[in-house]
């Protein structure tokens, strides 16, 4: 019993370690869907939140979010593209770079936006990629 | 606060501790390598049964990248990145099919959505990756259809139509299967 506990625990570490510092890590209640943020810039709001793409250059050229800002996935971009907000300025963090348990871009900068004390930080749950969750689905991009 | 979401927001958080949980996991993996060969996203450019759109690039070891060169060949073309995980799964074995099926008969080429080409280069070297990469950019992108995610793979015939497009963490076994199929006389 004892080797197969071990050896159940050998199969499963480098599963659990992969997940450290990615989107798995992320509170679900700091997620956003797809349709949920399209119908809330649909709305216009009158303090509209900072959208980052954390993701590929590329990607963000050919399409996205309108309004997003690319910055990719360097913290120090990051913290420097919100160094003069308030901790409390809504932030929706995007990429879509690959399947969601997959992303190494999200989660850690999240991470890097929590620890800098901001608190109304969310995270596009894109499920595939951006193409697929986002652009196939009609909503808005940019060019 | 929750943590380990494995599905959309509302999704029940994972429990590592159990059994069950890491049985779910390890089913989850399972299921993802089966994904299926994706349809063209009505967003984006659908390029089946078309002719593949020029290719003419530099390769990081500076050879020379030229899809018109190799009618009479099929073509995989994957698009990739080094911080993509079913990326760097799935390129090993692009490597060995030139050799399994010829490389008169069959030849990949490599597009790198990376923003820094050191880090193709180094992740393509890490890898032993002997088909040529090239560095994609956004023109690249758009031509082919919209490269919004990674990986994409191409499969282009040897008159130089795209038959296939995959996108997304997709079982090998799928992709060989449809070469095998265009490599028929």
């Amino acid at each position: 019993m004892r080797k197969l506990f071990t050896l159940l625990a050998l199969l499963i570490a480098p599963a659990l370690h992969s997940q450290s510092g990615t989107a798995l890590n992320i509170p679900t209640d700091h997620l956003i869907p797809p349709a949920e943020l399209n119908t809330l810039l649909a709305q216009k709001p009158a303090n509209p939140p900072l959208i980052l793409q954390v993701g590929s250059k590329m990607m963000y050229t050919q399409a996205h979010i309108p309004g997003a800002e690319y910055t990719g996935p360097n913290a120090d971009a990051i913290k420097a593209r919100v160094a003069a907000l308030s901790k409390s300025a809504p932030i929706i963090l995007y990429c879509g770079c690959c399947p969601w348990g997959r992303c190494p871009n999200v989660g850690p900068a999240y991470a890097t936006l929590a620890a800098l004390g901001f608190t109304n930080v969310k995270v596009l749950y894109i499920e595939n990629d951006f193409g697929t969750d986002w652009a196939a689905k009609g909503y808005p991009v940019a060019h | 606060m929750t943590s380990a979401p494995t599905g959309p927001p509302k999704a029940t958080p994972l429990r590592t501790s159990s059994i069950a949980a890491i049985a779910a996991l390890l089913l989850c993996a399972a299921s993802l390598t089966t994904a299926a060969q994706a349809p063209a996203h009505p967003a984006q450019k659908n390029l089946l049964n078309r002719p593949a759109p020029p290719l003419h690039r530099t390769a990081l070891d500076h050879r020379t990248i030229d899809l018109a060169s190799l009618k009479g060949r099929v073509v995989l073309l994957n698009f990739w990145a080094s911080w993509c995980g079913p990326c760097i799964k799935e390129m090993p074995l692009f490597d060995q099919w030139p050799a399994k099926y010829g490389d008169t008969n069959l030849a990949v080429l490599g597009i790198s959505i990376d923003d820094a080409p050191a880090d193709a280069f180094k992740a393509a070297t890490k890898m032993h990756i002997h088909y040529p990469i090239a560095m994609g950019d956004a023109k690249l992108g758009t031509t082919y259809g919209g490269i919004l995610g990674v990986p994409i793979t191409y499969l282009i015939d040897s008159h130089g139509i795209i038959r296939a497009r995959f996108e997304g963490e997709t079982d090998p076994a799928l992709i060989e299967a449809r070469i095998k199929t265009l490599l028929k006389p």
